[in-house]
């Protein structure tokens, strides 16, 4: 704290990092990059214009959105379709060339890229963090900074490790209560986001705080940070406690020894002081969440799992009836069915929302308990995930229960790597956009937690899935 | 990067929320290198069935293929970071989106590549779009360095826009050139960051 004034944790962030000031803008200190197979659009604009990466030992490449998610054996062979497999060469090329850390398609860490840095301790509690995804906000949980951004900024930090920002404003969302059986940090930010609306903090960066924040596991935390930018927030974090400093410790890249005790001290008085003041505040009771799903084509189209699909005819604003028109067509929906009663023709557990070994523990959970009705992958976020899995022995009850067990990678929540629904095909779903066409052309998506993704595969419909625990 | 000083142009309205990034680039588009080839890849999935022949979409046909402005609703370029939504936009022409809020990367990707996102209330869009639909065609005016857009019917509607973002279009200026004036004040403000931070380690 600077002098009296109660600051929050963002801006403790936030001044900790800032360069300086020119013409408005704050040039902040980057920390950590993430990049994924993308940024080779960065990679090229950079080596156009002939520059260098100057902290090559704070970027850090992963490969996840284009590798396969079976046939890892036969390295980048096993990718048949040759642009995709170009993406996958090229971009491991560039990391090797520009000398960045790479997790490339046979590292024994491989995995997406918001899921293996927290694995590997790269990210630590007050870092400002970018990455050339929009989901960079996961890392917020450890009481980050992380902002995604494009190419363009991308090749900027490689260029400078500084990044041009304006400050955005506060934003908290305190979430307190116990929430009930079978309810999830999906359900959690899933009911948020139906509250506040996609864009509802939009230039805002947030805070989550609360007695049910607080309660949550780390991989619940990257959850809820995960989805900030659902909400049109790029930043959302959480302080970081002792819960934090647990996951961090002994991890590869975490500090050791002396300078671990340096660290903490840091990291302890990161959070926000008593009476620090926030441009907005949002409060949620968690005792009111059910189980969520989406029905439509927004993140905030989202209702209790005892919900109907609305009845556009019911809606006073023309701007959102027509919304609501357009989505229940592409979704192929009735006005007024029970949620329950939407048969699907897949299911899709994976994606850097949920695919942590937590999650992978909630689905099998469920999964013991029946057989899938419909097709189902478990794609595991990391090699680890999966190899942690596996010792537990996870593996065996999702393929007893007839879940497809496959290798990790972003896979079927952003369909670029061969992997996706085919037109009209319906989705039970826990990664975190239910755009149109997101999961292949024409396929339908239905966001929900891994427990109530289970609970769909092993009854073939949406299902509350605390029918199926009683 | 191509300066942004002043257009008029055809502008298309889009009346729908939410107009995600997918939607303007979808996914599997993301790998093509940047070029014209981004011209077709513009809202793909609505302008082609699965076959490839042309939809309705009314970007597929005069006037609007030859549209320089998007008037659209909140939220507009929502979603995923991907930049190649806007070099679809840039390569099909378009200069300018206006709409009452934007995907805030989208909008910071918009910047860099002499693009102007800019915001009116929902009431100006909403305004904007209704001229348009009753005479679809009709041509509209941004000037940058004015800050403001002239509609269809001749009245012109002050944006604000902040001032480094509209100078680095006005002048197609390179961000990285603009930082790397700063490179000593970096380098100072990264020996104090470390010194401070023993636990970071030998990360430069
Ligand atoms: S899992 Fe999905 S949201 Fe996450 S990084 Fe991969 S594509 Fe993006």
């Amino acid at each position: 704290m600077t002098g009296n004034t109660p600051q929050s944790i963002i801006e403790k962030l936030w001044n900790s990092h800032h360069i300086l000031s020119d013409e408005g803008e704050s040039l902040m200190y980057v920390d950590v990059a993430l990049a994924q197979e993308n940024t080779l659009h960065a990679f090229t604009a950079l080596e156009k214009s002939g520059r260098k990466v100057i902290r090559p030992g704070q970027i850090f490449a992963f490969t996840d959105h284009y590798v396969p998610t079976t046939g890892r054996a036969r390295g980048t062979d096993a990718i048949a379709d040759t642009g995709i497999r170009n993406m996958v060469i090229d971009m491991q090329n560039m990391a090797k060339k520009y000398g960045v850390t790479l997790f490339g398609m046979a590292h024994e860490h491989q995995g997406i890229m918001h899921i293996v840095p927290p694995e590997q301790g790269i990210i630590q509690p007050g870092l400002f963090v970018i990455g050339n995804d929009s989901h960079t906000s996961t890392h917020g949980a450890f009481g980050c900074l992380a902002y995604g951004v494009g190419a363009s900024e991308f090749a900027h930090v490689m260029a400078t490790q500084a990044l041009w920002q304006r400050k955005p404003k506060a934003m908290r969302i305190t979430i307190d209560g116990d929430p009930g059986f079978g309810v999830t940090a999906k359900d959690l930010i899933l009911a948020l986001i139906a509250q506040i609306g996609v864009d509802g903090a939009t230039g805002h960066a947030i805070e989550y705080a609360g007695s049910t924040i607080q309660a949550l596991s780390m991989e619940g935390r990257m959850t809820v940070c995960n989805m900030s930018i659902e909400a049109g927030a790029r930043v959302g974090l959480i302080a970081p406690d002792d819960k934090t400093y647990a996951w961090v410790e002994g991890r590869p890249y975490a500090p050791t020894g002396r300078a671990w005790e340096q660290a903490l001290d840091a990291w302890r008085a990161l959070g926000t002081d008593v009476g620090a003041k926030f441009d907005r505040e949002v409060k949620l009771d968690a005792t009111q969440i059910a189980p969520t799903a989406t029905w439509g084509i927004s993140p905030e189209h989202a209702l209790p799992i005892t919900g109907v699909v609305p009845d556009p005819a019911g809606i006073k604003d023309p701007q959102k009836r027509s919304e609501y028109e357009t989505a229940l067509e592409y979704m192929a929906l009735r006005p007024g069915m029970a949620l329950t009663d939407i048969r699907l023709d897949r299911v899709f557990i994976g994606s850097c929302t949920n695919a942590r070994i937590e999650d992978l523990r909630a689905a099998a959970a469920v999964a013991q308990r029946g057989k899938a009705q419909v097709t189902t992958w478990v794609v595991p976020g990391s090699m680890a995930v999966k190899r942690q899995a596996e010792a537990e022995g996870l593996d065996q009850v999702f393929i007893k229960a007839g879940f497809e067990w496959r290798d990790p990678g972003c896979s079927m929540c952003t369909a670029i790597n061969g992997d996706y629904l085919q037109p009209g095909e319906r989705c039970a779903s826990t990664s975190n956009r239910n755009f149109r066409n997101r999961q292949g052309p024409g396929g339908r998506t239905h966001l929900l937690s891994p427990a109530m993704a289970a609970a769909a595969a092993i009854t073939g419909h949406l299902t509350d899935v605390r029918d199926l625990l009683k | 990067m191509q300066p942004f000083t002043t257009i008029t142009a055809i502008a298309v309205p889009m009346h729908e929320a939410n107009i995600d990034t997918n939607q303007l680039c979808p996914t599997r588009f993301n790998k093509v290198p940047r070029g014209p080839r981004y011209r077709e890849i513009l809202f793909y999935d609505s302008r082609f069935k699965p076959d490839g022949t042309p939809t309705e979409f009314m970007l597929n046909a005069a006037p609007y293929d030859q549209s320089g402005i998007i008037v659209a609703d909140r939220n507009f370029g929502c979603g995923s970071s991907r930049e190649t939504a806007v070099y679809a936009l840039y390569e099909f022409g378009i200069r300018c989106v206006i709409a009452p809020s934007f995907g805030d990367i989208f909008a910071a990707n918009c910047a860099k590549n002499g693009l102007l996102a800019l915001t009116l209330p929902e009431e100006e869009c909403a305004a904007i779009r209704r001229q348009l639909q009753d005479r679809p065609g009709a041509t509209i005016s941004v000037d940058l360095a004015a800050q403001t857009v002239t509609d269809v019917e001749g009245k012109a509607h002050h944006f604000e826009i902040h001032e480094v973002r509209k100078r680095c279009l006005l002048e197609g200026l390179d961000d990285i050139a603009r930082t790397q004036q700063y490179a000593e004040r970096i380098a100072g403000f990264e020996k104090n960051y470390y010194k401070d931070r023993p636990w970071l380690g030998a990360r430069i």
